[in-house]
């Protein structure tokens, strides 16, 4: 089963500190959502009102059409996994796994079969009859997992489910619970501060500061087009740099920078469409800079290497524009390219790959 | 051949430190010793002599003999009083234990105004003497006009192991045990549901602990058995009445019976307790 989920104007405030301010969201049926966000933004937050954990201060959650409040979680569509995946100790694989039918009052021959078919999901049939301490943190967090499916929520709440393991493992879960959920068709809401594991797995990301939305779409567009500077800066390294429009035509503008003037299209400005004399910010990834030979923006500055370093997929270098040299790029250059400290190039890079936003002088 | 020559060396300088070693750790065993026997001297003493063959338990020892623990089993006003000791003890505890774990799991998960106040007021009657205690129940059950009784007995006992079990229950309800509840809610689980099929099982061991505490408590308690209770009474009030006609080795019989069955309990309590926490 799957259901969307509406969030209209929510807000949710402890005494004095707003830990979630005026959210709105529209998550469809069957979409994987990842909340993205430091610890602090809300998230956790946002995720207990959809369970029923916390009750909104103001503002409506709606689960399919039906009015969230003042439901318990029980009697919600929804099911949590919780980040300590919080198993009963003292009971049994398939008693885990069974509780939720149980508590429906499902008789035990059918809840037990039913809870087979979904630890058999997750891969861990064979375990059905251990208990909770014999298993690892994989192996765990895959019960909780069955446990929250096997009585067919319509939106299934995952709490930053893969942040008490390895890395390596982490990698792994994450595409089990891509696949899984592919083969569920239940609406996941994901809560992670990953922004790897968020692009990793997210249909559509959210990200959250400081108990707002910052930006919400899919990976690649927030990755490529981020709608604020924070959204910029969680989402991956990035350069800022601060401008001036000047010319605007028909769909490019000229922003005057530090390092020489840089024309941009139109759709680069994700905000709002350039005008003349506003002050923007550029966001230029690291790896969008370009080999000195391919010089795509002209009449830039030229940058002197500070440093150097090889990471196999590209060099990790630092550059210091001559024409302001308080700045230093952070740039991923081919590992074909020939650079070492103190040479100067000529600073290029792909506009495409750039955007500008409103300059914002509290981030 | 130098290392070995080093080696002597040092083993020159061993003996000196060695002595005082040595005499440290003799005094510490004979300190031990001497702390094991000052506590366990009189009831092996007592022990001993309810197998005396004769009239006085006391020295000197004549001989091995059954014949008190016999007198013991066929007297039927001291059978009654264990059998009574018993049941108080095990329905005393199992009120305690439920009322410690409600309490318990109350302060423990929701935010009650005045809860440190509460569990103040719990804990209080652990610091007063079961003498008052026995008192203010008398005058109270005086007033309401309840007969005495087993069952009044009982009450008292619930009222001095109450503090107890909502003191160890309590301990043992850490907050990583609250996602877990919340997860059974989550689920649909009632909060009744969700305290009989997934707290009380977690916090078995403690509850365990704490009503094993309670039956040992329960079964040698003498003062609240004594002043409040009429025609029936427990096994320590029949002890004391057999003790005013004079030393017998029935009644170092009936005392060792006791002391082994407090014993008995100790080791299920043990087991239960430590049996667990190792499994998990």
């Amino acid at each position: 089963m799957t259901a969307s989920v509406s969030i209209r104007n929510l807000t949710r405030t402890f005494a004095t500190f707003k830990a979630l301010d005026d959210v709105w969201l529209d998550i469809a049926a069957g979409e994987f959502i990842v909340l993205l966000g430091p610890s602090g933004c809300g998230k956790t937050t946002l995720l207990s009102i959809l369970g029923g954990f916390l009750t909104p201060t103001s503002g409506t959650v709606k689960i399919g059409d039906r009015d969230m409040a003042g439901v318990p979680p029980a009697r919600r569509p929804t099911t949590t996994m919780f980040q300590d995946y919080a198993l009963f100790p003292h009971m049994r694989l398939i008693d885990n796994v069974g509780f939720g039918l149980r508590m429906r009052g499902m008789d035990r021959a059918s809840r037990e079969a039913k809870a087979a078919g979904f630890l058999d999901l997750v891969g861990l049939k064979s375990s059905a009859r251990k208990k909770p301490h014999e298993l690892s943190g994989g192996q765990r967090q895959r019960v909780a997992l069955a446990r929250a499916l096997a009585v067919d929520p319509d939106v299934l709440l995952l709490d930053e489910p893969l942040g008490a393991l390895d890395l390596k493992l982490r990698r792994q879960m994450q595409d089990e619970l891509k696949a899984l959920q592919k083969r569920v068709g239940t609406t996941f809401v994901h809560v992670t501060h990953d922004q790897e594991e968020a692009m990793a797995i997210a249909d559509r990301i959210v990200v959250m500061n400081r108990g707002r939305v910052e930006d919400f779409g899919p990976p690649s567009d927030i990755y490529m087009r981020p709608k604020s500077i924070f959204a910029a800066g969680f989402m991956g390294e990035v350069n800022f740099l601060d401008g001036r429009v000047g010319r605007v035509d028909c769909d490019t503008a000229e922003v005057e920078t530090g390092i020489g003037p840089i024309v941009l299209p139109i759709a680069n400005f994700t905000i709002a469409r350039p005008q003349a004399g506003a002050r923007v910010t550029i966001c230029i990834r690291p790896e969008h800079f370009r080999a000195v030979d391919q010089r795509a923006v002209a009449g830039l500055s030229e940058a002197v290497v500070s440093d150097v370093s090889f990471f196999g997929t590209h060099y990790r270098c630092h550059l210091v524009p001559v024409a302001s040299p308080e700045k230093r790029f952070v740039a991923h250059l081919p590992p074909t390219a020939t650079i070492a400290p103190c040479d100067r190039i000529a600073l290029s890079f792909d506009p495409a790959g750039v955007t500008a936003l409103p300059e914002t002088r509290e981030a | 051949m130098a290392r070995p020559g080093e080696t002597r060396s040092s083993d020159i300088t061993f003996p000196a430190g060695g002595v005082r070693r040595l005499l440290a750790s003799l005094a510490s065993w004979l300190y031990l010793a001497a702390l094991y026997v000052f506590i366990f001297l009189p009831v092996a003493v007592l022990v001993l002599f309810s197998f005396q063959d004769g009239r006085l338990p006391v020295p000197p020892f004549n001989g091995f003999s059954l014949q008190w623990y016999e007198a013991v089993f066929a007297d039927g006003k001291l059978m009654a009083a264990l059998g009574n000791s018993l049941l108080v003890a095990i329905l005393s505890s199992l009120v305690a234990c439920l009322l410690g774990f409600l309490a318990a799991y109350a302060l423990a998960r929701y935010r009650l105004p005045g809860s440190a106040l509460m569990r103040g007021l719990l804990i209080a009657p652990m610091t007063v003497s079961y003498l008052i205690i026995a008192l203010g129940l008398l005058v109270v059950l005086n007033a309401l006009q309840v007969p005495l009784s087993l069952w009044t007995v009982g009450i008292g006992h619930v009222v001095i192991n109450l503090p107890l079990c909502f003191a160890i229950i309590y301990a043992s309800m850490g907050d990583h045990h609250v996602n877990i509840e919340r997860a059974a809610r989550d689920l649909g689980a009632s909060d009744i549901k969700v305290m009989a099929l997934v707290t009380a099982p977690m916090l078995m061991p403690s509850i365990m602990a704490a009503f094993f505490l309670s039956i040992t408590f329960s079964w040698d308690e003498f003062i609240i058995a004594f002043l409040l209770s009429r025609f029936e009474v427990t096994l320590p009030v029949e002890i004391w009445s057999m003790l005013r006609s004079g030393l017998n080795p029935k009644t170092n019989a009936i005392g060792s019976l006791v002391f082994l069955a407090s014993i008995v309990v100790l080791v299920v309590l043990e087991l239960a307790l430590f049996g667990r926490s190792r499994k998990t």
